[in-house]
């Protein structure tokens, strides 16, 4: 093969023998986390696969950190992490009888205008 | 750098979804309907997962796939920043075939078998990636124009309905802006360059002038149309439309440079709609199907990566680890 890339034509490309991949086994795969500032929280930001936690760490500062700032990475097995499913979302849903929970929920001003309007009145 | 649903007739007809729960798949089409967004642990149709996985597949082997071409000339940059902007553009695209077969991953497939599907040869990339790079121009022209039309095609797509697809293309077109920026750089260069730079930035220009114009896939009159998968927001846009967003960005940043086009018909009409003479949309076949300048090469350098490189992988893999579907 007569390629426009010299570095093609340097290749031994003929001694391919089938090119086929032969993986019937997989790395581990890992969630990534990112903490972009001190200060800040560190984030889900993907994942990357890697057979050890130190070979995952360096694909993860490759993919997630090659521009912007960073702080640290963060990888955890994928296996290692427990989440909810996704059908039962609706066990976070706020009802409305939750507004005691919100600062919004509780108005005095009216009570204590009310209170002092009266009390001026006694006097 | 770029994954196109072109939609085939058979696979039109293939879109059949009567065999779905009708209640899960009316709450399913709701959810989209309110611009909601679907993650991996949902219930969806199958012909969502499997349109879904295809593409972003195909987008995925697009960015491996459209290294090569750039790769080339790394070693013949003309200068030290250039050769620092294409290493670094180079780098992304790789980590863009990276976070797409992540996404694609949380469909249920996995990693290695996409990856052999690609060697195998059935699995698509993106045609624009089978001609060949035959000067520094033609970096130039491929980082502004070909970077360019996977832009409109990955802000486009960025809108959909599968929450994985659209965290990876965000991050993709965040560093898609860099590629464009430097590719229009290294343009204008050439352009207000000596005769020699101006000739060979005017010949890239005809010959990447159709690929482009393929790039977005055949008419809209030619390709079947699934109004489901717009419904589902895998599909958000129709060819000609992206065609002409991008002939509308691009053209006059080309023309701007006395740099002309290779067509007489191209011109934008009163209504704005650009109109070009046909691109022959036989060549675009003949090189889909394994019959353009560059397939066989291409093909070859990765077959031969993934053989050379076996017994690193190989030294690195338990046996007995078990594949884990991504969380997100
Ligand atoms: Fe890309
Ligand atoms: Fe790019």
């Amino acid at each position: 093969m007569s390629s426009l890339d010299p570095r093609v034509n340097r290749l031994d490309t003929k001694k391919v023998k089938d090119g086929e991949l032969h993986t019937n086994s997989h790395l581990i795969t890992w969630e990534v986390f990112h903490q972009e500032k001190r200060g800040k929280q560190v984030t889900h930001c993907g994942i990357v696969h890697a057979s050890t936690p130190e070979i995952a760490l360096v694909l993860a500062k490759e993919q997630f950190a090659r521009r912007g700032k960073t702080t640290n990475l963060w990888v955890a097995k994928t296996t290692d992490i427990y989440t909810f499913s996704s059908e039962d979302e609706d066990i976070f849903e706020t009802t409305p009888e939750k507004t005691f929970r919100e600062p919004g929920a509780y108005k005095v001003r009216g009570r204590i205008e009310k209170f002092q309007k009266e009390n001026k009145a006694d006097v | 750098m770029y994954g196109s649903t072109n939609i085939t007739e058979e696979d039109a007809r293939r879109m059949n979804v009567s065999d779905e729960e009708p209640e899960k798949l009316l709450a399913f089409e709701d959810r989209i309907a309110r611009g909601e967004k679907i993650e991996p642990g949902d219930w969806m149709p199958k012909e969502y997962r499997r349109q879904l996985l295809r593409m972003i597949e195909q987008h995925a082997h697009s960015e491996i796939v459209g290294a090569l071409p750039e790769g080339t000339w790394i070693t013949r940059a003309p200068n030290f920043r250039r050769k620092l902007a294409l290493i670094a553009k180079v780098q992304d695209e790789i980590g863009h075939g990276q976070l797409l077969y992540s996404a694609a991953e949380t469909l249920g497939k996995t990693r290695e078998q996409m990856l052999e599907d690609l060697l195998n040869g059935k699995s698509k990339y993106s045609n624009v990636f089978n001609y060949p790079a035959k000067t520094w121009a033609d970096i130039a022209v491929i980082g502004f124009l070909v970077d360019g039309a996977a832009i409109v095609n990955q802000v486009i797509n960025s809108k959909g309905s599968y929450g994985p697809y659209c965290r990876a293309l965000e991050r993709i077109c965040y560093e898609e802006s860099f590629h464009l920026k430097q590719g229009h750089d290294n343009v204008v260069y050439l352009a207000t360059g000596t005769k020699h730079q101006r000739a060979i930035l005017q010949d890239a220009i005809n010959r990447w002038y159709r690929p482009l114009l393929h790039f977005f896939g055949p008419p809209d009159k030619m390709s079947a149309h699934s109004e489901k998968l717009m419904k589902w927001k895998v599909k958000l846009a129709s060819n000609d439309d992206m065609r002409n967003q991008f002939l509308d960005q691009y053209v006059p940043k080309i023309l701007e440079l006395d740099i002309t086009f290779p067509d007489p018909n191209l011109r934008k009409n009163n209504d704005g709609i650009w109109e070009f003479s046909d691109p022959d949309w036989e060549e675009f076949k003949r090189v889909i199907n394994g019959g353009g300048p560059c397939n066989a090469e291409r093909l070859e350098v990765r077959r031969y990566a993934e053989e050379a490189g076996r017994w690193v992988r190989q030294a690195l893999l338990n046996p007995q680890e078990k594949y884990q579907v991504p969380l997100a």
